[in-house]
């Protein structure tokens, strides 16, 4: 370890933390496991930096109290797993529709239904995509330490700062309870979104600026009397059923996030260079396909990980480059579900490589030895 | 209308998109009269609504405007005045926006007392969606989805406000617009949650299903309906009470929170 | 140090076991070296069994659970039977001299932890002890770092019962290598 101290913290209590880094200043949520801490912690830091904590009926409330919060100026946030993720979706299209920055953490769990609350599972991988109605920009991150519960909070705040859109947090159980020693970086590029020129009658609050696909945004209260509204909207932020608008706004809402890739996404390859074998894996199952992949090397097996940071958009250009040329044969997708992202990267690789799913629904994290197994008996 | 209450319409917005003989106009017209005569700042002040037809009235009024989902204007409100106590916030909210799949946000701002008015406009009736029952039409009445008579009790929003918790609790209706806008302006003006019950018309489908003939029909059954409130006074002669019903002073939401705040050491 | 030393700490609920294990996790940290500690989560964590994990290693940690622990506390009978009789031989299981381990065909390290903890000091502080203890018998981690990481998560004024909970723990430890 480098010569900075480390400090022990648990996953959730450096998603607080990284949230803070990035200027987080509101918080509303609703008690749900496994990701209470994030609301506990917020409800104990916010007031010291004089933010707001709010604690609200419902899950779906506490999405439109932070919705709310955002169109004042602040950064703000909520925390939930998959029943409320689920209620939450409705509002998660209005901030997409509206353009307003939101993070929304999910402490992923096992459906349909109430399922396993206290265990680990990745449940909501698609519905982090396609969970609300409608076409949308979606980026979802997906940590896999302690470190990056607080560094990729970060990103997430970034992201719906720049983008104008709710960006999602996803991790399970594992992540979000273990504690680990974490050296926080010197400096944390912290974006703020880009605030319109004085007002001026005509003002256009849904204008982009030239070269923009995201327009700059105006706070309540400073006397632009702008609308917003969850209709297909027109510049003005107002109504309107003409279809050729109607098309602009959800090809740029989609665009102004699939169009910029390339600056949002985030993996981290091993032993990538030389595989056979190629696993793809998020969140702590990547942990343990880490473990294993060393173990097929020291057995003499060219084994590979490539980890997407960001699920969605997918690192698609990197996962490309390596799989192009035929070398990697098998790519093998575990996942604490009946399989979700080995779609999309099934998706991608076409004919490629084989792509195959290992999925796991007990609620709990995959064993090394069990992921061994399984592994062998796909190559 | 005066053109001091023309200046806070986005005029260029016009025509609406409300029926002949609706009573949205009326209320959107008592609060911006209410709002004028209390000199709020326009720039300061944030209109907040739902889905439905009285939902609209936002996109008409100059003003920081937020035009919600269904049901959930409350959530966005409190979350934007507690972001920023110092704008005001106006809720405008329909019967089946604010009492149905809105209900469980109303009671809990009547709950918690934060310094928002809510303008229910109760046309007794879904209006957007054409004609089906809401959790204020009347046992009995008619609605495009109880044909054979509405068996559903209907909610009392004045019992309910109060029973949850709001600390002003007035109704009136668009027969007596001047008491409607005095009954807003006393509800902005009051420091706690405000909820003023606008019982309102609905010609279109509310009117016709129920017989209750035409628009100016409708207001004269208001006319000849209604009893003003007393207080202690339990019966009246007339179906529909309006008046104050609640005006008390309670610790308020954003102050509690101030004081918090406060209390720990943020600034 | 070999690379990877995984720790599985047992008992029930209420004995402190998930922060006994915070704690050792932290000692690792201020050691220097990488640390991971987690924990049984559920309805069992009100009562019932407890489990807290703890990997600490010299290299980045991959995998974040115990996978063959090298050394398994089991404070009660309830925990011994669940982890202790299925252990695989290459764990040293270690059990409270309270706990009936007649059933093991093995050999498990005993030591009086809990009857230390209430008879010469508080049954609150009996994870302290059992952590201690850990700490003196496997030397994984350094006695200065557990006793600085003890101190800096334990409510102020207790400082005394734990520093004499810690000395408890290492003299067990002392007496059992001699």
């Amino acid at each position: 370890m480098s010569g900075k101290k480390a400090v022990l913290l648990q996953g959730n209590e450096a998603c607080v933390k990284g949230a803070l880094t990035a200027g987080l200043r509101f918080f509303a949520g609703y008690p749900i496991t496994p990701s209470s801490e994030i609301a506990e912690q917020a409800s104990i830091e916010l007031p010291k930096v004089g933010g707001c904590f709010m604690q609200m009926e419902d899950e779906i409330a506490s999405m439109g109290c932070a919705l709310g919060a955002s169109l004042t100026g602040v950064k703000s946030m909520t925390a939930t797993s998959g029943p409320g993720f689920s209620l939450k979706q409705e509002l998660i299209g209005f901030g997409a529709m509206a353009e307003i920055p939101v993070v929304i953490v999910s402490i992923m769990r096992m459906g349909p239904s109430t399922g396993l609350p206290t265990s680990p599972a990745a449940g909501d991988i698609m519905q982090a995509k396609w969970g609300t109605h409608g076409d949308h920009p979606a980026i979802c991150i997906c940590p896999t330490s302690v470190k990056e519960m607080h560094d990729l909070t970060v990103a997430a705040f970034n992201y719906a700062e720049k983008y104008r859109t709710p960006v999602m947090l996803m991790t399970d159980e594992v992540i979000a309870h273990m504690r680990e020693g974490v050296v926080f970086e010197d400096h944390y590029e912290v974006i703020d979104r880009v605030h319109p020129a004085p007002y001026e009658e005509g003002y256009l609050p849904y204008a982009c600026e030239e070269g923009s696909l995201v327009p700059p945004m105006a706070a309540y209260g400073e006397g632009y009397r702008f609308h917003v509204t969850g209709l297909s909207h027109d510049e003005s932020g107002f109504p309107t059923n003409s279809p050729a608008v109607n098309d602009r706004l959800i090809r740029r809402l989609c665009a102004k996030v699939e169009a910029d890739a390339d600056n949002i996404v985030i993996y981290d390859e091993y032993m990538t260079g030389d595989c056979g074998t190629l696993f793809v894996a998020y969140g702590s199952v990547a942990r343990t396909s880490l473990y294993i992949v060393k173990q097929l090397r020291a057995q003499g097996i060219k084994a590979g990980l490539f980890i997407p940071k960001t699920i969605w958009p997918f690192p698609e250009k990197a996962y490309q480059k390596i799989i192009a040329g035929g070398r990697v044969k098998n790519v093998i997708v575990p996942e604490m579900n009946m399989g979700q992202l080995v779609l999309e990267v099934d998706r991608i690789t076409k004919t490629q490589a084989s792509v195959v799913g290992i999925p796991k629904v007990s609620g709990e994290l995959f064993k090394t030895e069990e992921l061994y197994e399984k592994v062998m008996a796909v190559i | 209308m005066s053109s001091n209450a023309l200046s806070y319409l986005r005029q260029s917005k016009m025509p609406h998109i409300w029926c002949p003989g609706c009573g949205n106009g009326i209320v959107m017209n008592a609060i911006i009269r209410a709002i004028d005569s209390l000199g709020l700042d326009p720039r300061q002040t944030v209109i907040v609504s739902g889905i439905g037809c009285s939902s609209r009235a936002p996109g008409y009024m100059n003003f920081d405007t937020l035009h919600t989902a269904h049901g959930r204007a409350l959530t966005f409100a409190t979350g934007v005045k507690m972001a920023n106590p110092a704008l005001n916030v106006i809720v405008i909210s329909g019967d089946g926006d604010g009492a149905a799949i809105g209900g469980n946000h109303l009671i809990h701002a009547c709950r918690r007392n934060i310094d928002i008015t809510l303008v229910l406009v109760n046309n007794n009736i879904y209006g957007m969606t054409s004609g089906q029952y809401s959790p204020l039409t009347p046992t009995g009445a008619l609605a495009t989805t109880a044909v054979y008579g509405n068996i559903d009790r209907p909610f009392d929003l004045v019992k309910l406000a109060s029973g949850a918790g709001a600390t002003y609790v007035a109704r009136s209706t668009v027969y007596h617009v001047p008491q409607l806008k005095t009954y807003i302006q006393n509800a902005i003006k009051h420091h706690g949650f405000s909820v003023v019950e606008a019982v309102s018309t609905c010609p279109t489908y509310f009117g016709r299903k129920n017989k209750r003939g035409d628009a100016a029909n409708m207001m004269v059954w208001m006319k000849d309906n209604t009893a003003v409130y007393k207080k202690g006074v339990e019966e009246y002669d007339k179906s529909l009470v309006i008046g104050e019903f609640v005006n008390i002073e309670a610790p308020e939401y954003t102050d509690s929170y101030a004081a918090l705040t406060e209390r720990v050491g943020g600034s | 140090m070999s690379e990877r030393i995984e720790f599985r700490l047992s008992g029930s609920g209420g004995q402190g076991i998930i922060t006994a294990g915070i704690i050792l996790a932290e000692a690792g940290i201020f050691d220097g070296v990488y640390a991971l500690q987690s924990q049984s989560y559920g309805p069992e964590a009100r009562g019932g069994s407890s489990k807290a994990e703890v990997v600490i290693s010299k290299e980045p940690i991959d995998y974040p659970k115990a996978t063959v622990p090298n050394y398994l506390l089991c404070l009660t009978n309830e925990s011994f039977n669940l982890y202790g009789l299925t252990a695989d031989q290459k764990t040293v299981v270690i059990a409270d001299s309270s706990v009936d381990t007649s059933k093991a065909d093995r050999e498990i390290v005993k030591a009086p932890i809990l009857q230390t903890a209430h008879g010469e000091l508080k049954p609150l502080v009996a994870n302290i002890v059992a952590l201690s203890f850990l700490v003196g018998f496997t030397g994984v981690v350094s006695r200065e770092s557990v006793v600085a990481a003890v101190m800096g998560r334990i409510p102020k004024g207790t400082e005394a019962l734990n520093q004499k909970a810690i000395d408890a723990g290492f003299r067990l430890a002392d007496e059992l290598k001699k």
